[in-house]
């Protein structure tokens, strides 16, 4: 048998990982504009796309137009993305509403800086959750990810943008800035280890293609503009022709069809890890960061003999509502650090419905949750 | 001049399903406007799939609806934005940006200023009827000065922007206004603009009787296509004009032509550089 090649150990700050994940999967274009502290992104980006095939790289005159870019990018079938942080992912709501109308995959990295407005620059936040589910106008389904440490990074980027291109919609990466500013050991995986998933293109020929068809999964294939399929893009609500409709049979379909698509798809999308969950009495549900902190805070608790547990959210939204559901049959405290006055602890309060106890701890003065603060609450029970 | 007819354009250029009645009003000029590009697309030959049609929001950025192209009508202001992305991912596609004179100079002033600076091989044209037409006639940047409209009650205070010179001053590669009463000198116009590279701009002179005439004592539509009549002049015999009688006039024709390669251009140009140097490096 052939031994399988050693993976490349490499030394990365989690921004850096970033662009090695959408590099992996794919992307050959970015556009962008300077924010901390998500600007290494963009940096690098900048000196590797020139030098690859066909890799574009935009530096933008603001966000709305680095996302319009990125747009038009994927629209001639690239795998695209940008990267921001507080104020500039603000600027890119408008246009990223268009990107869930329109059904055009691209990656959102949104590195949370401490807010509201220029707030904080560059110290770390989660106060951009609730902006990542709602900041665009209208109901809309999201699908938004996270990651805790820097290989996370590489392997979520890489996941963010499989979502997009399988279900045809922006994926929203938030980042905080301590994941974003640490630098670890990461493994760079070899190619065929990971899957990397590319839209369904269609198959049947231009006069028969309906842009905004009904199909099994929900999600309609896309050609790449300039390839022979001519159809009409728009933000305005279309028909299955992408032609502007008020027709009300024509708006629920479209709604629920973009709602579906990614509803129905839980088990693909929701993505957690749990960490002595199966017998835990409390749990400590969180993100980012804030997780490892976490994580040290369960192990310290079990070791004082209290049946602590983690679950760990890789994705917020759709919010991984099945696996808290589980861990609700046998903890009677679920406890919620966050960077934020209490976005997430808002969502698991609405799958608990009371059946546990639920603390959080929240903290917004730029600093990170500490493990000692985390396994002061576990140890209250 | 293309020499295709009515008929043939229809059957060739627009979607007929469910797409007519189209949403403008009588003696609006846009459809003029759409009418010229088809008609220049047609003359150059360029293929229908090599044509990528973006617009803003307005009663303008509802025309790409109409045209069997590829069309993406995107936000308001940013139809520039969404072409620099897809001319920078595809340079062979012919990238069009159709604006009002609201959703170009006010919402997209940013990106106009950006695109003619970077020089990115993108047609744009500006559908300049001086006021806001799809919201209801409300002041636009090109409103001029004195003009009522619904948001300037009282007469426009503000001074109007002249295009030509913000995108010539912005850098654009070529600049040219036209108006659709003088319909074969925009044609003209048109056909260079799209043959140019970099980023070029044609300003089209379109009346909105229904948002901007009745409110300035234009009786008809009529009457706003005399007023262009009398008004346009071309740039030539403009210079030409004492300072006196320039007052009233508008100058019409090609102001700028420097042809510089595009933005596109220079990039890959580069790239392949970079990616020779590579292969030669060695492995
Ligand atoms: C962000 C945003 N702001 C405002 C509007 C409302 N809006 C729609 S069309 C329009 C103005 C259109 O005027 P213009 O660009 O001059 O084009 P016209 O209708 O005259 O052809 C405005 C303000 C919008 N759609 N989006
Ligand atoms: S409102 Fe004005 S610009 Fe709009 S269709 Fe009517 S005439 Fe044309």
């Amino acid at each position: 048998m052939p031994r399988p090649k050693k993976r490349t150990e490499i030394f990365a700050l989690g921004n850096e990982a970033v662009v090695e994940g959408a590099l992996l999967a794919g992307c050959t274009f970015f556009g962008g504009y300077p924010i901390t502290p998500s600007s290494e992104i963009m940096e690098i980006m900048a000196a590797r796309l020139p030098h690859m095939e066909n890799g574009v790289f935009m530096q933008m005159e603001d966000e709305i137009a680095s996302m319009g870019a990125v747009i038009g990018a994927s629209l001639t079938g690239r795998k695209a993305m940008t990267a921001t942080s507080g104020p500039g992912f603000s600027l890119m709501q408008e246009n990223l509403g268009y990107a869930v109308m329109a059904e055009t995959p691209m990656v959102l990295v949104n590195v949370m800086r401490g807010g509201p407005s220029t707030g904080l620059p560059t110290s770390p936040a989660q106060g951009d959750v609730q902006q990542a589910r709602w900041g665009t106008h209208g109901d809309h389904p999201i699908i938004v990810l996270s990651a805790s440490n820097v290989q996370e990074c590489l392997d979520m980027t890489i996941t963010a943008f499989n979502m997009a291109e399988k279900y045809r919609t922006p994926v929203i990466l938030l980042l905080d800035e301590v994941t974003s500013h640490t630098r670890e050991k990461i493994e760079l995986p070899n190619e065929g280890e990971y899957e990397v998933f590319s839209r369904t293109v269609p198959s049947m020929p231009p006069e028969w293609y309906k842009p905004y068809e009904e199909t099994v999964r929900g999600v309609p294939p896309m050609p790449p503009i300039g390839s022979g399929y001519r159809f009409h893009v728009t933000g305005l609500t279309h028909d299955r022709n992408g032609f502007p409709t008020q027709r009300p049979e024509e708006v629920v379909e479209l709604m629920e069809r973009i709602h579906r698509k990614i509803d129905q798809f839980f088990y693909d999308i929701q993505l957690v890890e749990e960490i002595m969950t199966d017998d835990c009495d409390v749990c400590v549900i969180a993100y980012g960061s804030v997780a490892r902190s976490a994580e040290l805070a369960v192990r310290q608790a079990r070791s004082n003999g209290v049946k602590a547990g983690l679950l760990k959210l890789m994705t917020l939204f759709p919010y991984p509502r099945r696996q808290t559901e589980k861990i609700l049959a046998r903890a009677k405290t679920l406890v919620v650090p966050e960077m934020n006055m209490g976005q997430m602890s808002r969502e698991v309060k609405r799958v608990n419905m009371g059946h546990a106890a639920v603390r959080t701890i929240n903290r917004v003065d730029g600093q990170i949750v500490t493990p000692s603060e985390i396994l002061k609450v576990i140890m209250q029970g | 001049m293309s020499n295709i007819t009515g008929n043939e354009i229809i059957h060739q250029y627009l979607r007929h399903n469910k797409k007519f009645p189209h949403v403008l009003c009588a003696g609006c000029g846009h459809g003029i406007v759409l009418g010229t590009l088809i008609r220049s697309i047609h003359a150059l030959g360029i293929p229908k799939d090599d044509v990528v049609v973006v617009a803003g929001i307005g009663c303008s950025g509802r025309l790409a609806v109409y045209v069997d192209f590829n069309t993406v009508h995107t936000t308001h202001g940013r139809a520039l934005s969404f072409a620099t992305g897809i001319k920078m991912s595809n340079p062979k596609l012919h990238v069009i940006a159709l604006m009002g004179d609201g959703d170009a100079l006010s919402i997209g002033g940013n990106h106009l200023i950006h695109a003619a600076r970077r020089n990115i091989g993108v047609t744009a044209m500006i559908l300049n009827n001086n006021i806001y037409g799809m919201t209801g006639g409300q002041s636009s940047p090109a409103t001029p000065e004195g003009a009522t409209t619904m948001t300037n009650p009282y007469g426009q205070l503000d001074h109007s922007f002249d295009t030509v010179e913000l995108a010539k001053g912005a850098g654009a590669n070529y600049v040219a206004r036209g108006t659709v009463f003088h319909v074969n000198r925009l044609e003209k116009i048109m056909m260079e603009a799209l043959e140019r590279p970099g980023f070029s701009l044609v300003e089209a002179i379109t009346p909105c009787h229904t948002q901007f005439g009745r409110k300035n004592k234009y009786k008809s539509p009529v009457d706003m296509y005399k007023w262009l009549k009398s008004t346009a002049i071309p740039v030539e015999r403009f210079n030409e004009l004492p300072a006196d009688k320039r007052v009233d006039r508008m100058p019409i024709g090609v102001f700028v032509d420097r042809g510089k390669p595009g933005y596109e251009e220079l990039y890959y140009a580069r790239q392949e550089r970079f990616l020779a140097q590579a292969a030669k490096g060695g492995k």
